[in-house]
């Protein structure tokens, strides 16, 4: 637990200082948003398109539609607006890398 | 509660085999071990996901019940449309995650020692622990239903399960042209848009079955909580004549034989009444001495879900001291789940938690067996106040009710479980 503190305290004192890299892990934590709907990792079990594997164009073109109205949506409109370009653009990039789940979807 | 640190040295003295079972992560492999209390939608997700995103962090996940039963889509089985079979979800999926399950019930947190005691006795040691307690009925000001057999009378049924079916038959054996009374407690309660659902879809089944009842809400706050002109819609547009709507209408006290509420300037006798008592954070998170704003809520930290003043020890869903806007919420809690998730992988890895978390919320609500409505919102990092606040912009309500989103309703139901579960 000791060496645990420690070890954190220094890391922290990294990133105050501002020697911290963006978080790696920053599209995962996003694209968590989406699995209540869209299942784990984008795997939906059924009633909306699974997102894992979707290509990442594909996926900020739809986001783009529902955003600008083109494309009509009961609630894709009102959730895309919550996030910014350049985190729409690292969810894409985390679903495009998952596997698409075998069977039936 | 506070727990002698003696009588806590000699359980975990003498449960060298659990020890063994569980360890203590500093001296063995891995990364640390988790223990999730609760295992509903925040506990569940938790543990899934700190197995998931964790490599090689333990998780033990210990809830009391054998089984999930979701509050969400609760309300349809009062219709009669569900049964509480289709809301019963089982915890086996989570072993191919490596999160041990453990049927039991935790009755007292040592923050100090990093223990937990289990009531079928013995301790369990953690690395970092997640406390997912729901909520707790507040019955202090309603002498009425302090003895236990009032409560069977009169039913909550606002944690789904036994209550769930027990209401659905007090509503089966109502006469046609009786009078089904709920009363809603003041905000902030665990799912606002829940009772107006619950008025709306038990209106439908007796709109079908018996159309000479009523449907009675008495309600503690000024207005309706929640999609507040969708409700008044699709009660004006189906339910004339049976729902009547009553704001600043406090439960005072029960006549439990008499089956009465009991108002401050009235009494209002039913045929079924169904009391939602106040409620605060779960018991467990209240006797862990944690921080407490209102004296209800747990007061935490939004960058890594810990109780303000306890290190080590995360809370998330109900429980919590919401942040401005967040409703209590199934769907919020598997949100805090993630954020906590993502901040114990990093901090047990010796990283700092994520930065600039973010969450969103939708809630459903059914107005009849299958239309429904849903109101939404995104709430992401202010380092300014240091909470998640919500997005200007984003979210929003449906502009009515419609089948295509009873559908999504269904659909967002099946994939949340199986975000928690499987
Ligand atoms: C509350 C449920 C919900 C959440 C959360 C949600 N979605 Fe959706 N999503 C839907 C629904 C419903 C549709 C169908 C369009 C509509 O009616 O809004 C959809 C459609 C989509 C589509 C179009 C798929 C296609 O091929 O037609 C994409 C892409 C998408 N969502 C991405 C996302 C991303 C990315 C997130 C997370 C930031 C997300 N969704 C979160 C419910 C949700």
């Amino acid at each position: 637990m000791e060496e645990w503190k420690v070890a954190g305290a220094l890391v922290l004192g990294l990133a105050c200082s501002g020697a911290w890299a963006a978080d790696p892990n920053l599209g995962r934590n996003l694209a968590a948003g989406c699995a209540g709907c869209h299942g784990t990792d984008g795997n939906s079990v059924g009633g909306t398109a699974s997102l894992a594997g979707m290509p990442r164009d594909r996926l900020l073109a739809r986001i783009g539609e529902f955003r600008s109205g083109a494309k009509p949506a009961t609630i894709m409109h009102q959730i895309s607006k919550g996030y910014s370009d350049e985190q729409l653009a690292l969810i894409a990039d985390y679903f495009a890398s998952r596997k698409p789940a075998g069977g039936e979807r | 509660m506070s727990i002698g640190r003696r009588e806590f040295m000699q359980g975990a003295l003498g449960l060298s085999a659990l020890a063994a079972l569980h360890g203590c992560a500093a001296t063995g492999k891995g990364r640390g071990h988790v223990v999730v209390v609760g295992g509903g939608f925040g506990g569940a997700t938790a543990a899934k996901y700190i197995a998931l995103w964790g490599g090689g962090i333990r998780v033990t996940l210990v809830e009391r019940n054998a089984a999930f039963v979701s509050c969400p889509i609760s309300n349809l089985v009062l219709a009669g449309e569900k049964q509480l079979s289709d809301i019963t979800l089982g915890y086996e999926g989570l072993a191919k995650y490596g999160v041990t399950v453990v049927q039991d019930e935790v009755t007292a947190v040592d923050a100090d020692r990093r223990l937990v005691r289990l009531a079928r006795g013995g301790d369990l040691a953690w690395d970092r622990l997640v406390l997912s307690p729901g909520v707790d009925f507040l019955y202090d000001d309603l002498p009425g239903l302090q003895p236990v057999a009032a409560r069977q009378a009169i039913l909550h049924a606002w944690k789904a399960g036994p209550q769930t079916v027990a209401l659905r038959r007090q509503l089966e054996a109502m006469p046609d042209g009786g009078v089904f009374a709920l009363t809603i407690p003041k905000a902030p309660y665990r799912c606002p848009p829940g009772p107006y659902e619950r008025a709306s879809t038990v209106a439908w089944y007796l709109k079908q079955a018996k159309p000479r009842s009523k449907v009675l809400v008495l309600d503690a706050n000024e207005d309706i909580v929640s999609k507040k002109g969708l409700f008044m819609k699709a009660w004006a547009d189906h339910y004339k004549g049976i729902i009547e709507y009553r704001p600043q209408s406090e439960l005072r006290d029960v006549d439990v034989a008499g089956r009465t509420a009991v108002l401050e300037f009235d009494k209002v006798k039913a045929d079924v009444l169904n009391v939602v008592p106040p409620h605060r954070a779960g018991d467990i998170a209240v006797n862990a001495g944690l921080k407490l704003v209102n004296q209800r809520w747990v007061d935490i930290d939004w960058l890594t879900m810990e109780a303000t003043g306890t290190p080590g020890v995360h809370v998330i869903g109900d429980a919590i001291f919401p942040a401005p806007t967040m409703p209590k919420s199934g769907h919020m809690a598997n949100q805090h789940a993630k954020l906590a998730a993502a901040a114990i992988v990093n901090l047990l890895s010796g990283l700092p938690p994520p930065d600039a978390p973010l969450v969103m919320n939708t809630c459903y609500s059914f107005i009849d067996n299958i239309s429904a409505v849903h109101v939404s919102s995104v709430h992401a990092w202010d380092p300014a106040t240091r909470l998640v606040q919500p997005v200007k912009g984003a979210g929003g309500l449906s502009p009515a009710p419609t089948e295509a989103e009873g559908r999504f309703a269904l659909s967002w139901a099946k994939n949340i479980w199986a975000d928690m579960l499987t």
